[in-house]
């Protein structure tokens, strides 16, 4: 697999100037891997090791404690669907059902296309929209399976 | 929304998020009031007269906590908690969105009282319109002079960092906050010593939430008395059952059954069954508490808390144990692993949570249930993270324990069956 772009890696460097201790740019400079690739494969967190010249372990430590991290490949869009009180309260299981029925594949798998890995999620704190999901960047809320599939068909074709 | 609204005014429809929208309303004035008029420790006391707490959860008196903070040290820090992941809490979300530089302005506020130059906002990964609005109203601070170098042409330097988190609740606890912050696992730090003294870096840090130092230009606006006239006022989250879910900005101690009636009341045809007024981590309440004034001291006089103000209402078509076994279930999810109570006990108690709701559990759980809550309280977890787990839980086997041994005895959910009934004849 390529390196980093020389440009993503010049960002990883510059993070550092914000903060009193160079450890402190390791979830930005994660980000940053993780936008060029998709994903975080071995040697991503190398040579985000070697930029801020920490151990390997506590990179590798670090990327695998937090949700947003993939150290697999992931499709596409990332689909989480809150399951949580206020969703949960308000029909999540129906949708959880159909999405998975749609898609073919359980929370935390990946549609065999590549277009979506499916997540369930804890509370993305936007209750008022119940039951609700997101894609990507997204908020889609308050939803009916109907609903579902037109986001699904129109994310399909990104 | 009543008329002296001092949060909800400015996250109306698209809010104030552009920096001119803010200006129309006075914005930014009670910052530079607060420099160019006032010292740092008048900015302390007006701030503890007004008995602002803080509103992430634990509810600290604010002017307390930045009292702490040592007046002579070189470098300190203030951290804005933007966590915000307890579920059903989605008020400093909103604020963050619909009107960032207020809380620019508090900030600045903060900075100038505990004598910090640099800020960082901490905002939970999903928050992504959040983080981009918060970025482009710094930028717009900056390039008025009201962040950076001399603000307001005074002797105040402040820089302002926006970091986003990487999806994890513990997060939001603050010395795993600080922990993140720093590139690490967000795992919590003992205390003492507290972040005052000992924070970022391993300096003074002040840790506030988002919603906090938001009220911070209208404490210093309206004064002490004036703030404390309006309620004080507090932005309730309010979830679940209801006609029109959002947030309400209405007075500390409005009672239970005002705030459900702000959020449009129940659905039609329905009844009020229970309620967590503070989050997943407070006790539930059932209709006996409606009249509870929703404030720190009633709250936890009848046994819950306020918490973050987070009322999640249910109504009667509920199964309490599927509710409380996904809290569980949330919270085993979220242990960060440091602590045994915490980290076994969750796992524990959603394995036994599964079973009962596979209609498989056993007439022994409900004293197992209660068995392994006990050894998560009282200060057996690290943190307050495993520690939220029993209010929640005890206050349903107290309220409902029928449903429980329902399951339990039948492997079904009394409510399905009721409701089933009770739709049966017109069906």
């Amino acid at each position: 697999m390529a390196p980093l772009p020389d440009e993503a890696r010049d960002e990883i460097r510059r993070l550092q100037r914000h903060y009193e201790q160079r450890q402190s740019a390791l979830l930005p400079a994660l980000f940053v891997a993780q936008r060029e690739l998709g994903w975080l494969p071995p040697q991503a967190l190398q040579e985000v090791a070697d930029l801020l010249d920490l151990p390997l372990s506590e990179v590798t430590a670090v990327a695998s404690f937090y949700r947003f991290f993939f150290l697999e490949p992931a499709g596409r869009h990332l689909i989480l669907l809150c399951t949580n009180l206020a969703c949960l309260l308000n029909g999540a299981e129906d949708l959880r059902r159909h999405l998975e029925e749609r898609l073919g594949v359980r929370p935390g798998q990946t549609t065999p296309d590549g277009a979506f890995t499916f997540r369930e999620s804890e509370c993305l704190a936007a209750c008022h929209l119940a039951p609700m999901l997101m894609v990507d960047r997204e908020r889609f809320g308050p939803l009916t399976p109907r609903e579902v599939d037109e986001l699904l068909e129109r994310y399909r074709a990104r | 929304m009543p008329a002296e609204s001092i949060l909800l005014r400015f996250m109306e429809g698209e809010g104030t998020a552009d920096l001119e929208a803010y200006l129309r309303v006075e914005g930014y004035a009670a910052a530079r009031h607060a420099l160019t008029a006032l010292t740092p420790e008048e900015v302390i006391e007006i701030v503890d007269r007004s008995g602002l707490r803080g509103k992430g959860g634990a509810g600290f008196p604010t002017a307390r906590k930045w009292k702490f903070v040592p007046k002579d040290a070189p470098l300190k820090y203030v951290v804005v908690n933007g966590d915000e992941a307890e579920p059903c809490t989605f008020k400093d979300h909103m604020l963050l969105e619909r009107a960032p530089h207020l809380l620019l302005e508090g900030i600045i506020i903060a900075a100038y009282a505990v004598g910090a130059h640099k800020a960082y906002v901490y905002v939970r990964r999903e928050g992504y319109l959040a983080r981009e609005r918060l970025r482009q109203a710094v930028a717009a601070a900056y390039a008025r002079g009201f962040l950076g170098r001399k603000i307001f042409g005074t002797g105040m330097d402040l820089e302002v960092v926006v970091h986003s988190g990487a999806g994890a609740y513990i997060a939001g606890e603050e010395t795993a906050l600080l922990e993140s912050l720093e590139g690490r696992r967000a795992m919590p730090r003992p205390r003492p010593p507290f972040p005052a003294v000992f924070g970022l870096y391993g300096r003074p840090t002040v840790v506030n939430n988002v919603e906090t130092l938001s009220h911070l230009p209208a404490v210093i606006r309206l004064g002490p008395e004036g703030y404390r006239a309006l309620g004080p006022p507090a932005l309730f989250s309010v979830s679940g059952h209801v006609r029109t879910p959002g947030v309400y900005e209405l007075p500390l101690g409005t009672p239970m059954r005002q705030v459900i009636a702000a959020a449009g009341g129940l659905r039609p045809g329905r009844r009020f069954k229970a309620a967590f007024p503070g989050g997943s981590s407070s006790a539930l309440l059932t209709a006996e508490h409606l009249d509870v004034p929703m404030d720190y001291e009633p709250l936890r006089a009848v046994g819950s808390m306020l918490g973050s103000a987070s009322l999640i209402v249910m109504d009667d078509t509920t199964c309490i144990v599927r509710v409380v076994a996904r809290a569980v279930a949330f919270y085993k999810e979220e242990s960060c692993g440091k602590c045994t109570p915490c980290r076994e006990g969750t796992y524990w108690l959603s394995q036994i949570f599964d079973r009962i709701l596979e209609g498989r559990g056993r007439a022994e759980d409900l004293e197992l249930l209660t068995h392994i809550s006990r050894g998560m309280s009282n200060g057996a977890c690290f943190c307050l993270l495993g520690e939220s787990v029993p209010p929640g839980l005890e206050a349903s086997l107290r309220h409902f324990r029928h449903e429980y041994e329902y399951h339990i005895r039948t492997g079904r959910c009394d409510v399905e069956a009721a409701l089933a009934a009770a739709v049966a004849p017109g069906a």
